[in-house]
C-alpha cells in the first residue's frame, strides 16, 4: 500500500482494486470498518433486546426448558405489592433525589463561577466525590449512619447534645439515607455541566440587560435560567434516570436484608436481581426489566419533546 | 466554548459582605463533601481500638492495615483484575468507537443514516434488561467466571460513538484529502491524520470510559461467582460484608478502590473537568 498512489477514477490499471472508481472504494472501506462493530452491536445490543422482551413471556428458570406463558409474568408483577412498594420507593429516590440534586448543585455553580479565590480548589472539593466508587462509598457511608458510638455522625450528634437517630435502621429513614449519598456522590458532576452552561451564555446578554437597569435576581430569573434550560433538561432525565437505576448503594448499605429494612429501601433494579439472580426466575425478572425500560423510554422521550417544543 | 477563560464582565473584584458570606459557605460545603473521603482515609491509618475516637488525625498512623489487607492476596489480585479490565475495555472503546464514529461522520456510503440511527437507538436500552440474555449467552458459552465475559459487553459504546462523531465531524474534508492525494489508505488516514486532529475528545471518552468500568459493579458481580476474578468493587463488597464490624479494614478496602481514580484527578485535573464538560455538553 505504500507505494500506491492517487489516480483519478477509472484510469487505473493493473490490480482490480486499482480500477474501481473512488466512490466504490469508499463503500467497501467504510464497510470494512463498520462490519466488526455492526455484528457487536447486533449480537450484544439488538438481539438480548428482542430475547429480555421474548424470556418476560415466558416461565424460564435456569434448568428447565423455557415455556410460552403469555402475559402472566406481567399479570402476577402487577398483582404483587412487593413491586407496588418497589415501585414507590423508585419514584421516592427520583422524586426527593432529582430536585434536591438539581437545585443544590445550581446554587453552587451559581456562586461558583464568580468565585475567583480558590476556584479550582473548591471546584476540586466538590467534584472528587463523582470519582470515587459506588460500592466502596457506600460502606463508608453506611459506617457514617451506624449507632453511637461507632457511627461518625451520631457521635457528632451526641457530642452537641442532640439525639441521635437511627438511619439505616429505620423504615422511614433508611431510604433518605441512602439516596444521599447517590446526590453526593453525583453533585460534582452537575455542578460541572451546569457551570459549562453559564459560561455557554454571552456575556453581552448580561451587559445588555444592566444597561437596561436589571438587577442581579432579575437577571437570574429572566436571562440565566431560561437560557440555562437546554442544560437544565439535560441534568434532570440524567439524573432521573441515576436515581430510576439506583443499585451499588442500596446493595451494599443494606446487604444483611438487601432493601431492607421491610423492603423500605428496595428499588426495582434490585428486585430484579433478586428474582433473577437469586430466584433463578428469569421470565419473571424479564417482565420487571421491561417495565423499568418502559418507564426509562418514556422519560427519555419526554426530554426530546421538552427540547423540541422549545 | 466550554473552556474559555472566566469573562470578566461578570466577575466584580470589589470586595463586599455578600461575596466573602457566599465564599464562605460555597468552601464549607466544599469540606463537608470531603469528610467521607477524609474520614475513610483516616480511618485506614488506624489501628482497631482508635477507629472510635473519631479524630480526623490519626494519634499513631501507620500502613498495618494496608500490609494486613494486601498480603492476603485477595485485594491484589482484585486489584489487578480491574486495571487490566478496565484498561483493556478503555484501549477498546477507543479505537472502534472513534473508528465507527469517524466512518459515520465522513464516509458517504448506502446504509450510513441507518447504521448511526441504529446504534444510537441502543442508548435507550438499560443495561439492567440486558444482563439476563447476557447471562444467558455467557453460559451457554461458557464465559462465566472469565475476564472476557466480565469484559465484553462494554468493548464499543453507543456513547463514544455519539460522542467522537460530533468531533470528527469538525475535521475538515480539505486535511483527508490532501492525505488521500500523498497516498495514504483509508485506515492510515484515520490514524494518522484524523485522530490526532481529535484528542480531546479522545481523552474525555479515555476519562469517562475508565472511570465507568473501574466503579462498575452490577454485572461483574452477576457473571463472577469465583472469587479470584472479582473486580475491585465487588471483591470489597464480599469482603465488608465478610468483616462486618471491622472498619479499619473495610475502610482501607474502600481507599485502595477510591485512591487511584483520585490520584488520577490530582495529576490531570484539567483534562477531567474539561473533558467531563465536553462529553456532557455534546454527548
Amino acid at each position: 500500500m505504500t507505494a500506491a498512489t492517487y489516480r483519478p477514477p477509472g484510469t487505473g490499471s493493473g490490480s482490480a482494486w486499482g480500477r474501481l472508481p473512488i466512490s466504490t472504494k469508499q463503500i467497501i472501506w467504510a464497510w470494512a470498518f463498520l462490519a466488526l462493530p455492526v455484528i457487536f452491536f447486533t449480537v450484544v445490543r439488538f438481539y438480548p433486546t428482542i430475547e429480555a422482551f421474548y424470556i418476560s413471556v415466558t416461565d424460564w428458570d435456569l434448568l428447565n426448558e423455557a415455556k410460552f406463558v403469555g402475559l402472566d409474568n406481567y399479570r402476577r408483577l402487577f398483582a404483587d405489592p412487593v413491586f407496588w412498594q418497589v415501585f414507590r420507593n423508585t419514584f421516592a429516590y427520583l422524586i426527593f433525589g432529582t430536585p434536591i440534586a438539581i437545585v443544590l448543585s445550581f446554587a453552587i455553580a451559581y456562586y461558583l463561577d464568580r468565585v475567583t479565590v480558590l476556584h479550582g480548589t473548591i471546584r476540586a472539593l466538590y467534584f472528587l466525590p463523582y470519582l470515587t466508587t459506588a460500592a466502596a462509598m457506600a460502606w463508608v457511608w453506611r459506617w457514617f449512619y451506624q449507632p453511637v458510638p461507632i457511627g461518625v455522625i451520631n457521635s457528632m450528634l451526641s457530642t452537641l447534645g442532640l439525639p441521635t437517630q437511627p438511619f439505616l435502621r429505620s423504615i422511614e429513614q433508611a431510604l433518605p439515607a441512602i439516596m444521599a449519598t447517590a446526590i453526593w456522590a453525583h453533585l460534582g458532576f452537575q455542578i460541572i455541566i451546569f457551570m459549562a452552561g453559564l459560561r455557554a451564555i454571552p456575556t453581552s446578554y448580561y451587559e445588555a440587560a444592566r444597561i437596561d437597569g436589571l438587577g442581579e435576581g432579575a437577571i437570574l430569573r429572566r436571562i440565566t435560567i431560561p437560557l440555562l434550560k437546554p442544560t437544565t433538561v439535560f441534568l434532570v432525565v440524567f439524573s432521573s434516570i441515576g436515581f430510576l437505576r439506583i443499585f451499588d448503594q442500596v446493595y451494599n448499605m443494606t446487604s444483611n436484608d438487601p432493601g431492607g429494612p421491610l423492603n423500605s429501601t428496595k428499588p426495582l433494579v434490585l428486585m430484579i436481581y433478586q428474582t433473577a439472580f437469586s430466584s433463578y426466575q428469569m421470565g419473571y425478572a424479564a417482565a420487571q426489566t421491561v417495565v423499568l425500560f418502559t418507564i426509562l423510554f418514556t422519560i427519555s422521550m419526554a426530554q426530546l419533546w421538552i427540547l423540541r417544543s422549545r | 466554548m466550554v473552556d474559555q477563560p472566566a469573562q470578566p464582565a461578570r466577575r466584580h473584584s470589589n470586595i463586599r459582605p455578600g461575596r466573602i458570606v457566599a465564599w464562605t459557605v460555597l468552601f464549607l460545603g466544599g469540606v463537608v463533601m470531603m469528610t467521607p473521603l477524609l474520614f475513610m482515609f483516616s480511618t485506614s491509618l488506624k489501628s482497631a481500638g482508635q477507629v472510635y475516637d473519631l479524630k480526623l488525625i490519626p494519634t499513631d498512623p501507620s500502613f498495618a492495615n494496608y500490609i494486613k489487607v494486601l498480603s492476603d492476596g485477595r485485594f491484589s489480585r482484585w486489584f489487578l483484575n480491574s486495571v487490566g479490565i478496565a484498561t483493556i475495555v478503555t484501549l477498546s472503546c477507543l479505537f472502534f468507537d472513534s473508528l465507527v464514529a469517524y466512518t459515520l461522520a465522513k464516509f458517504r456510503f448506502p446504509g450510513r443514516q441507518v447504521v448511526f440511527l441504529a446504534i444510537l437507538s441502543t442508548l435507550m436500552i438499560p443495561t439492567e434488561m440486558l444482563v439476563i440474555p447476557w447471562y444467558l449467552m455467557a453460559s451457554k458459552l461458557g464465559w462465566v467466571d472469565t475476564y472476557w465475559g466480565i469484559m465484553f459487553p462494554g468493548l464499543i459504546t453507543a456513547f463514544g460513538v455519539f460522542l467522537m462523531k460530533q468531533f470528527f465531524e469538525t475535521v475538515p474534508d480539505d486535511f483527508l484529502e490532501a492525505a488521500r492525494i500523498d497516498g495514504l489508505n483509508e485506515f492510515a488516514i484515520w490514524w494518522k491524520v484524523a485522530l490526532p486532529l481529535v484528542t480531546p475528545a479522545l481523552s474525555a471518552l479515555a476519562i469517562f470510559t475508565f472511570l465507568g468500568n473501574w466503579t462498575a459493579f452490577f454485572w461483574p458481580l452477576i457473571v463472577t461467582t469465583d472469587s479470584a476474578l472479582y473486580t475491585l468493587p465487588v471483591g470489597l463488597s464480599s469482603f465488608a460484608v465478610e468483616q462486618s464490624i471491622q472498619w479499619e479494614l473495610i475502610m482501607t478496602g474502600a481507599s485502595l478502590a477510591t485512591i487511584p481514580t483520585l490520584m488520577i484527578f490530582l495529576f490531570f485535573q484539567r483534562y477531567i473537568v474539561r473533558g467531563v464538560m465536553l462529553a456532557g455538553v455534546k454527548g
